[in-house]
């Protein structure tokens, strides 16, 4: 069984998808079953990477010395777990809101997202950066139709903005990141404990780095972070799981392999004292911003970005402690976000509803989306028992060992910040007094959808073991 | 003097050559150009075929009493240049032609003129 | 009958072009056409893979020994050359009947295949030749069957580009050949490798500077070299659909070929590139290409002009990588001539099948509004060849982009590195504008809907697939090149 299938799956099923467009129930059967048979494999490598082994598989060779290449290491099965899992439930969830709200082109929509998963894929199970590139512009521009979805003036001028901005970033700086790299080191592989140590001096170490953060710009540091946004004129689910999960932790896992395997934690050290500071201001700026946004999607987008730049900072303090830590992040985050973004999702098609400010009372008539959007909020507060306490946990843990008081601030003003643009909507939402006319729940298959994403969320504050294991065993 | 007089073939040659490419370059007329273009072509000839000739020398067939030979091989290449030159000139006139008979006219200016019309009609 | 290949390859569509005219019939043209594009891509394969194996193959025309006689010569850099330039072939040959059929009066197909096939043979002639004069003739055969070419096109405006390309590229031709008469005149050969032998014994070097001169502005204006480009984008996008696709995919690439060959294989490279500004004279010009032309490419309205002023562009890409003159850089420029053919022969032919669907001659930006409904494969592959020219992974600019980063950083000049990739963005820009139109613009009311006619079709999709496969299977395309280049930095003398 080889790691081909898990982008061969995906890639399958989109074919699948296209060729049946006129029957929909054959179509997103499809889609579903192409979700779970990658997850199944996902999950069925997990012991196998847990014993320490590292599945590989040779694709081809690009240029000579340079090869496409699957390996699957514990960082990428936690991300792989985590896109293929939610996956399974968004498609859940899509067939709800595409139905529900009457979606053109569903067809195109059910075979870009299945291929936005292979894509997503393929980074995380990339073995050297030349894969990942690949498939990190691979994502970039299969997301493009999925944020272009509704044709209108807004989403041009959204994907104009994404594809600019995820496009050029990656252009202008990963590209000559990995020339410099290979020109450098002679070798693009991911490898433990770093391959450009004791080539590059600590300031061209330093260069390079931000060349990698700013190049990975699905990382979304400031300012190459208007593309979140921008995203947001994408159908929900697109919304949730590309924005919260697929595409954005592409772009923190990209940071954190580069940071582990081809800087190394130990060289890392001598070059990463401004990373930080951008990350830190990140986090406190996008808080700010969505503090003062009214548009609710917008307002989680905004707070993707500041918790993505968590991933990066707790992968800035260098220490295995606080790397565990992002490793858990991007997991927690995922499911928290997903679930953020399904509430408001639901509460668009039920209620019609975008700004934050139209929400008072809705609690009472949705009162399970709301409860699990109480959830996904606690998570990105970071209380228990939410699975965002476990990750914020270990990255403070770490920060405290390597005496970062800057991130120890940062988290502890951020975390208010957080409390101040989520309790509000959970207080309009449940003790102000309604002003809307009557809707109930979404359709069952969305509350369903966002209630096990809630519940997710729940168990992993509970059942962290698995992904601590993976994250543990990063080296 | 001497530089002028030893290598006076060469200086027609730049001659030929310049003033070809400046009725090339500075007539408006289709088919001044064209006429430009043949004699910076006719400038080529001359070229390659001075040097070959030796004062005194005849062609070069070996027999009794000839000692000095001119070189024969720059006439053939010429004679294929002149072929190539031939079938230019005789394209450039098709082409000029077949404008006059699309436009009405072998003037430059008036030609794009006429372009430019058209393409504003267009919008 | 195989010690002949090197002739044949030349023979075969020389011969194809006569008969033609003779037989008269569009059935037996275009029958004829294919065969001969078909033979001269079996006979360069099999050249490729001999050079490959047993190393360079020397053929005496008319068995007159060399130097005397006139020496056909193909070594690593020619038969990729020669490769190239039949694949493009064999692609346009089974495009071209549907497509002449709607754009060229009647009476005149049959002349439209006679010069492609005489425009073939010319092209491949320069590659194989290793005579500095009979390069002339076959220069000359192919460029005037090209300016037959474009003259053929459908608007009265060709018969204009035809007309300013048919003066420049004269100009180029002759030009060329004072400097061929020049060397000539010092060295008494007209046998490359013999006048590369020869001319370190010349001791006057001022006319063999003067002929470099005039050979690199005359090659220059022939392969478009910023800022004597001028002849092309009209040329490009007056031109019938399956001429601009040949003429853009092979054309300037063999004449890139003439340069390399006359740089490395004549003129003694190391003083070439210490002695005189050649590195500056040609990295200044390419970022100018990549970079203005680019720019221009951004506004223009009408899309074979984008495509074509991307082309000058895209030759700025070639010639800075012998302008940074490394083994990388050049095997970025090699492998160039056939990434580049392969993505701008994919772009031409699908607008051919756009323009024919469209009914129109001239494709513009709106004319593509909703391509992605109507036609949705020509739209996939002009999004995909689009992205070629941007040099997105997986595609095979992205290939030559690497090479000529990293050859500039062996150099160490990050404003390089900087520029090629400002060029890209800027690809991405217009590019971007071409797949805006495709797929978010509503289709006009009375647009046609449905594919163009399934050979056209087939052609065109077939040259994307290939810009995929070269962006992944390199060992062809790259290995061929990186041979080439080293050939090059050997010396070829």
């Amino acid at each position: 069984m080889s790691l081909a299938a898990c982008l061969i799956i995906p890639a399958a099923g989109a074919a699948l998808i296209a060729a049946c467009g006129r029957r929909p129930n054959v179509r997103e059967a499809i889609s579903l079953a192409s979700a779970a048979a990658t997850f199944a494999l996902a999950v069925l490598f997990t012991p196998e990477v847990l014993r320490g082994e590292r599945p590989r598989a040779v694709l081809g060779e690009m240029l000579p010395g340079l090869e496409l290449v699957l390996e699957l290491e514990p960082l990428g099965l936690l991300f792989a777990l985590i896109a293929s899992g939610l996956w399974f439930v968004s498609a859940v969830y899509s067939i709800g809101y595409m139905r529900g709200n009457r979606e053109e082109n569903q067809t195109r929509f059910y075979a870009c997202f299945a291929l936005a998963i292979g894509s997503a894929l393929g980074v995380a199970l990339a073995g050297n950066l030349l894969t990942l590139y690949l498939f990190y512009e691979a994502l970039t521009l299969i997301t493009w139709p999925l944020v272009t979805h509704h044709g209108d003036d807004d989403a041009r001028r959204g994907g104009r903005t994404y594809l600019a901005l995820l496009l050029g970033s990656s252009i202008l700086f990963l590209l000559p990141a990995l020339a410099i790299t290979w020109w450098q080191a002679g070798t693009l592989d991911f490898r433990p404990g770093g391959i450009l140590a004791g080539r590059v001096s600590g300031w061209e170490a330093s260069g390079l780095l931000a060349l990698y953060v700013f190049g990975i710009g699905k990382a979304a540091l400031m300012p190459i972070h208007r593309w979140l946004p921008a995203a947001m004129v994408a159908p929900t689910p697109v919304s949730a799981l590309l924005h919260a999960v697929a595409v954005v932790k592409a772009g923190v896992f990209a940071v954190l392999k580069v940071v582990i395997y081809v800087f190394g934690l130990e060289f890392a050290r001598e070059s990463f004292a401004w990373l930080p500071w951008v990350a830190g201001l990140t986090i406190v700026a996008a808080s700010v911003v969505a503090l003062r946004s009214d548009n609710l999607k917008r307002r989680l987008a905004y707070s993707t970005v500041s918790q993505l730049s968590y991933v990066v900072l707790a992968a800035a303090i260098l220490t295995p402690l606080s790397v565990a830590g992002a490793a858990l992040h991007i997991a927690a985050h995922a499911v928290g976000k997903i679930t953020l973004f399904f509430a408001a999702g639901a509460i668009y098609t039920a209620a019609h509803k975008t700004e934050v400010s139209e929400l008072d009372g809705i609690g009472r008539r949705m009162p399970w989306t709301l409860a699990a959007f109480g959830v996904g909020a606690l998570s990105m507060i970071g209380l228990p028992p939410a699975a965002g306490f476990v990750s914020k946990w270990f990255i403070v843990s770490g920060a405290l060992e390597a005496g970062q008081w800057l991130a120890l601030g940062v988290i502890t003003v951020s975390t208010l910040l957080n409390a101040g643009y989520f309790l509000p909507i959970l207080y309009r939402a449940f003790f102000k007094a309604s002003q809307g006319a009557g809707h109930g729940e979404a359709p069952a298959t969305m509350v369903a959808a966002l209630v096990a994403t809630a519940a997710l969320t729940v168990l992993m504050f509970f059942f962290a073991d698995l992904p601590l294991a993976l994250a543990r065993s990063l080296r | 003097m001497s530089v002028v007089g030893a290598n006076y073939s060469y200086w027609i040659t730049i001659v030929l050559m310049v003033g070809g490419m400046y009725i090339l370059i500075a007539r408006g007329n289709l088919l001044k150009k064209l006429l430009g273009l043949a004699v910076l072509q006719s400038s080529v000839y001359l070229l390659y075929i001075a040097p070959g000739k030796l004062i005194g020398g005849t062609a070069p067939i070996i027999a009794e009493g000839y000692a000095v030979y001119s070189n024969p091989l720059p006439h053939v290449l010429i004679l294929t240049a002149i072929v190539v030159g031939v079938a230019t000139l005789a394209l450039g006139l098709a082409i000029v032609v077949r404008i006059r008979e699309a436009y009405g006219s072998i003037e430059e200016e008036e030609i794009l003129a006429r372009d430019r019309a058209d393409d504003d009609e267009a919008r | 009958m195989l010690e002949h290949l090197a002739a044949l390859i030349v023979v075969v569509p020389l011969v194809a072009a006569p008969l033609i005219v003779l037989v008269r019939s569009r059935r037996f043209a275009w029958i004829a056409t294919t065969a001969a594009s078909y033979l001269s891509l079996l006979f360069s394969v099999q050249l490729f893979w001999r050079v490959a194996t047993l190393g360079p193959v020397s053929y005496a025309i008319g068995s007159w020994a060399p130097p005397w006689g006139i020496e056909y010569r193909v070594d690593a850099l020619s038969s990729f050359v020669l490769v190239a330039v039949s694949l493009t072939a064999s692609f346009v040959a089974p495009y071209a009947q549907r497509s002449i059929a709607r754009e060229v009066a009647r009476d005149r197909q049959y002349l439209m295949y006679a010069m492609y096939c005489l425009c073939l043979s010319g092209l491949l002639g320069i590659a194989i030749t290793g005579d500095a004069f009979n390069l002339f003739v076959f220069l000359e055969i192919s460029s005037l069957a090209s300016y037959v070419l474009v003259a053929l096109g459908p608007r009265r405006q060709s018969l204009m580009a035809a007309y300013q390309y048919m003066l420049m590229g004269t100009v180029g031709a002759t030009f060329y050949v004072i400097g061929v008469g020049l060397l000539y005149l010092m060295t008494g050969t007209l046998n490359l490798a013999d006048m590369a032998q020869r001319l370190p014994g010349v001791p006057d070097v001022r006319p063999v500077l003067v002929a470099l001169a005039f050979i690199t502005v005359g090659i220059g204006l022939k392969l478009a070299l910023f800022p004597l480009h001028q002849w092309l984008p009209n040329a490009y996008a007056y031109a019938p659909s399956m001429a601009t696709a040949f003429l853009a995919a092979t054309a300037t690439k063999v004449s890139v070929y003439v340069l390399l060959r006359f740089y490395f294989g004549v003129f003694d490279p190391a003083r070439l590139f210490e002695h005189l500004p050649t590195r500056e004279v040609f990295v200044a010009l390419s970022l100018a290409a990549m970079v203005a032309a680019s720019l221009v490419a951004v506004f223009e309205q009408d899309v074979k002009r984008l495509f074509a002023y991307s082309s000058v562009a895209q030759i700025g890409y070639i010639t800075l990588g012998i302008g940074v003159d490394n083994q990388a850089s050049l095997t970025g420029s090699i492998v160039h001539l056939l990434n580049h053919g392969v993505t701008k022969g994919a772009i031409f032919l699908l607008l051919g099948g756009v323009a024919l669907r469209a009914g129109a001659a001239a494709v513009r930006l709106e004319t593509l509004a909703g391509l992605g409904r109507r036609m949705p494969l020509t739209a996939l592959g002009l999004a995909l060849a689009g992205l070629s020219l941007v040099g997105v992974p997986g595609t095979a600019g992205f290939i030559t982009k690497w090479y000529l980063v990293v050859g500039a950083l062996e150099r160490g000049w990050w404003w390089v590195v900087a520029a090629i990739l400002a060029s890209s963005l800027i690809a991405l820009a217009y590019v971007w504008r071409v797949l805006e139109a495709a797929y978010l613009r509503p289709p006009a009311a009375s647009a046609a809907r449905g594919e163009a006619p399934a050979p056209m079709l087939a052609a065109g999709m077939a040259m994307t697939a290939l810009c995929v496969y070269f962006g992944f299977e390199t060992s062809f395309s790259a290995g061929g090149a990186a041979d080439a280049a080293a050939l090059l930095l050997r010396g070829l003398r």
